[in-house]
């Protein structure tokens, strides 16, 4: 078996500030292999943003820090890395796209000179050769009149094409894995399905790998191979998506399908299931299992150790972190 | 935007007419009798008279206002009591040594406050950061004599790096030149350095804080163009605005510069005219350097298009 | 940084003098500098020596247990003159931050409140902000007699425009607010809601402007008095100390330093106070500085 492309080995992200420690990723482990496209889905709150930030360390500098675990990426390990070898990655073999189009670009510099700056400082090009590019991308992003666009500032494109913009930013130095955040959240809906089409699309030419960090289930049915659920930091779940969805493992899982709207013809008009509780607060130690208090199969041994990924029924690719699996697959 | 500059320079003229009207109306509305006080305690009541005709201070005042509004536009802005030669050609006379004080002083204040700035809001609480704050503050307090003469006191007096004090004109070589301005601008600048670097440290920590500062980041971006390509023109507008606005402080800073160093220009001429108040020299230089004012912080509205694009006016 | 070290727990915020302190050192190292400097100044007579006795013999003798800061030019023994000095500079300092606050707050409420007045008005302000303040001062003294109250004057003229700007600003954001409109619609008469709601919200933000034109004001004064535009000659004041012992530089910096470094230390301790206020007071301003 190849060696997948990123390899996270037990991650833990902690936050510091004078009130104490918040623990956003505690123990999270997984793979992504080359042209994959894997969704990483949770809550908000649940560590998935963190642990977008730390694979190219982009957490707040005296804030937050990787207190331990591996990231490996085509085997070298990212946390072992100086600042500047990061950044010889950053852009170049990782592209990363943020939620927010509205703030993410510089709003005093024009989108081509942001687009062609990667390219740059990347590959050592010219200033024309950059901005050829910087063309290209745009054209390959959809967004018309692409010559003319390059000199345009991002406050003359709408949310929509801005992140189209992040797209082709993200894209311009050819990685070998796409981090998105969140990256339809802040659309409407409409232009929420182009850009996951053209995200799709831009995979197909390219061959990236996508890491896809959501909390809209439907997005991962959508475009995603392979699915990672997180909860207070740690990872509950994994399957494949089409498993994922048929049989869902862990209890939080069931919460999270049973809690959106499954609109199908001609269903019956069903009341939206909430999960009762609270998420619980990363500032303490978590002991046992973190959803033990919200669970309805929780049994004393839940709330005494933290439960292993077992693989379920018999396949290595399902793995969910739970005493309970048989109880919860029989119900 | 050409309306908007057509705007503007209406705004700006009017500016003037109101700085014009009230440097008119100072010297009739002040206590007492300005001829009497222009003339001295020892004038004779003919003496007084003759300096209250030669001010036409005997006509009705829109009249005397109207005469000397015309006189202000066409250049003529008085002539000096006491050496009978026009305000303008004395300002002439000094113009270069006050604006080569002046152009040392904004260059080496805004290069040096946007340094200690950036750097500032890039090591924000480190001990760099607080030193840049404490400094700030100081340099800020300290008026601009004390430090003038703390300067020649240490590097002209005890170590003898430096000149005293005087003036060498630019022909005279460039060194000359500069070496006579470096502690002048110093002294002069402080207080500007103080408030630029103050203003460019808080614009540069909100910029920082922005989404668009990790997107370049998340992009590779080094540390130097992300601090001044991408941090500081985005933070360009507060800093130019207070540039312009610290302007004031200049001006006023250097009529006391320019007698602690003894250089012969526009701020010495002023002083001169204070002790033999000869008022019509410092009205004239009034209405000079506040225009001045009012054009460099037109210039500056104006600048803020080139430096933020979502401003169009 | 162990994460075992990093987890720390929650401190709760301890009330008391000696937290106040810690929480707010540049408020109160200000604040005892400047009421020091008060107290001296008030109890000149007792704790200085006589700032007018010429004793030539006695000139330009460096500082002693007889002379705390040395002698100048004339003898005079430059401690007491400092003391003296420091009156001029805190009087001046206080009349022009109360009249420039006096002044701009009646001229910004009005012109917060009626649409005429502030177009009026404000391009009357902008036009005063347009002259130099330091030259605006020496103009309007040259045309007077010196006086203590003149330079007051002249001094608080140029500082009323800003506090004109803040008041107004103030009005018409606390005029805009649901509570306000509210109140007017239930039918405040106008009196009740300037004392109830206008009012209030502007004494912070005036506070803190005080400060600021007070430590100007006192720079000004200094700067007049140096350049012969000031108070009249015979009386002390830093400035004229300054100005009347510049030739001594070299041969007796204690003349020229005693009285400058007497100035920083008042208008710094001003400015930190000011600093101090505004951190306390405005809350947002304060979380980024």
């Amino acid at each position: 078996m190849t060696a997948p492309l990123l390899d996270v080995q037990d991650l833990r992200t902690h936050f510091f500030n004078e009130d104490g420690v918040t623990r956003a990723v505690d123990g999270l482990s997984f793979a992504v292999a080359a042209q994959e496209t894997v969704g990483i889905v949770g809550e908000s709150g649940c560590g998935k943003t963190v642990t977008a930030l730390s694979i190219l360390q982009l957490l707040p500098p005296r804030l937050g820090r990787i207190v331990g675990g591996r990231i490996l990426f085509e085997g070298t390990d990212l946390t072992k890395l100086s600042e500047g070898q990061l950044r010889a990655v950053r852009g170049n073999r990782i592209g990363m796209i943020f939620q927010e189009p509205m703030t993410s670009l510089n709003p005093v510099l024009s989108i081509g000179h942001q687009i062609a700056e990667a390219v740059r400082i990347h590959k050592g090009a010219s200033a024309s050769a950059a901005r050829a590019r910087a063309r290209d991308m745009l054209e390959l992003v959809k967004i018309p009149d692409a010559k003319r666009r390059l000199d345009d500032y991002p406050h003359q494109f709408s949310g929509g094409m801005r992140q189209r913009v992040m797209i082709a930013m993200a894209l311009a130095c050819d990685p070998k894995m796409l981090i998105a955040d969140e990256p339809t959240t802040a659309l409407d809906v409409t232009i929420q399905a182009q850009v996951l089409k053209l995200m799709l699309e831009l995979k197909a030419k390219t061959g990236a790998a996508i890491v896809l960090i959501t909390h809209d289930l439907g997005v991962v049915a959508e475009t995603c191979q392979r699915v990672v659920v997180m909860y207070a930091g740690r990872k509950v779940e994994e399957a494949p998506v089409a498993q994922l969805f048929a049989r869902p493992a862990h209890p939080y899982t069931r919460g999270l399908l049973a809690s959106i709207a499954r609109g199908k013809a001609g269903a019956r008009a069903r009341r939206l299931k909430e999960i009762p509780g609270m998420v619980p607060s990363l500032r303490e130690p978590i002991r046992g299992c973190a959803f033990a208090p919200r669970c309805r199969f929780a049994v004393d041994a839940c709330r005494q150790e933290q439960p292993r990924l077992t693989p379920v029924a018999g396949t290595p690719v399902h793995q969910a972190a739970c005493l309970r699996v048989a109880e919860v697959l029989a119900s | 935007m050409l309306a908007f500059i057509i705007r503007r320079l209406l705004s700006t003229l009017l500016v003037m007419g109101l700085v014009g009207v009230f440097i008119f109306l100072l010297l009739h509305l002040s206590p007492g009798d300005p001829a009497a006080i222009i003339a001295g305690d020892n004038a004779t009541p003919t003496q007084i008279e003759a300096i209250r005709t030669s001010l036409g201070l005997n006509d009705p005042l829109h009249l005397q206002f109207g005469r000397w509004a015309v006189r202000v536009l066409s250049g003529d802005l008085g002539i000096s009591i006491f050496s009978n030669v026009p305000v303008a050609t004395l300002i002439a006379q000094r113009v270069w040594p006050t604006l080569s004080l002046a152009f040392t002083t904004i260059v080496l204040a805004v290069l040096l406050a946007v340094a200690a700035g950036v750097l500032a809001a890039w090591k924000a609480g480190s001990f760099l950061d607080r030193l840049v704050m404490i400094l700030s503050v100081v340099g800020f307090s300290v008026p601009v004599f004390v430090v003038g003469y703390l300067l020649i006191y240490v590097f002209a007096i005890t170590l003898r790096w430096l000149p005293v004090q005087g003036y060498t004109p630019l022909a005279e070589g460039l060194w000359p030149w500069a070496r006579h301005l470096i502690l002048p601008s110093l002294a002069l600048g402080l207080a500007y350095v103080a408030l630029i670097a103050r203003i460019t440290r808080t614009a540069m920590l909100d910029v920082l804080a922005e989404d668009y500062m990790r997107t370049a980041r998340a992009k590779g971006v080094a540390t130097g163009p992300m601090l001044f390509k991408h941090a500081l023109k985005s933070a360009g507008v507060p800093i130019v605005t207070v540039v312009g606005i610290g302007i004031a402080l200049l001006i006023g800073g250097v009529v006391i510069t320019e007698t602690v160093f003894n250089l012969p220009g526009i701020g010495r001429l002023v002083v001169d005219a204070i002790s033999k108040r000869d008022y019509p020299i410092i009205q004239g230089v009034i209405l000079l350097f506040s225009g001045v004012y009012v054009i460099i912080n037109l210039l500056v509205d104006l600048s803020y298009t080139l430096l933020d694009p979502r401003i169009r006016y | 940084m162990t994460v075992a070290a990093a987890e720390i727990t929650n401190m709760p915020r301890r009330s008391g003098l000696w937290h106040f302190v810690r929480r707010n050192p540049t408020l109160v190292g200000g604040s005892i500098v400047l009421i020091l400097v008060a107290l001296a100044a008030l109890a000149a007579p007792l704790i200085a020596g006589d700032p007018i006795a010429a004793k030539p013999a006695n000139r330009l003798r460096p500082p002693s247990h007889l002379n705390w800061l040395g002698t100048d030019q004339l003898g005079r023994d430059v401690w007491a003159r400092t003391v003296y000095g420091a009156r001029i500079s805190l009087v001046v300092g206080l009349a022009v931050a109360t009249i420039a606050m006096a002044i701009g707050l009646l001229v910004g409420l009005l012109a917060g409140f009626s649409r005429t007045v502030e177009s009026v008005v404000m391009r009357l302000m902008d036009g005063l902000m347009a002259i130099p303040a330091i030259l605006l001062a020496i103009a309007f003294v040259s045309l007077s007699k010196a006086s203590v109250s003149i330079v007051v004057a002249a001094i608080a003229l140029p500082e009323i425009p800003r506090v004109v700007r803040l008041v107004r600003s103030v009005v018409l954001s606390v005029r805009e607010q649901p509570f306000v409109e509210a109140a007017v619609a239930s039918g405040t008469r106008l009196p009740k809601i300037l004392s109830r709601h206008i009012l209030p919200a502007t004494v912070p933000p005036l506070i803190v402007q005080a400060t600021y034109v007070a430590a100007s004001a006192i720079l000004i004064e200094a700067a007049l008095s140096f350049l012969g535009a000031g108070t009249p000659p015979e009386i002390p004041t830093w400035g004229n100390m300054i100005a009347s012992s510049r030739v001594y530089l070299g041969l007796a910096p204690w003349t020229i330093f005693g009285p400058g470094l007497a100035l920083a230390l008042i208008v710094l301790a001003v400015n930190l106070v000011g600093d101090g206020l505004r951190d306390r007071l405005d809350p947002r301003i304060a979380r980024r500085m």
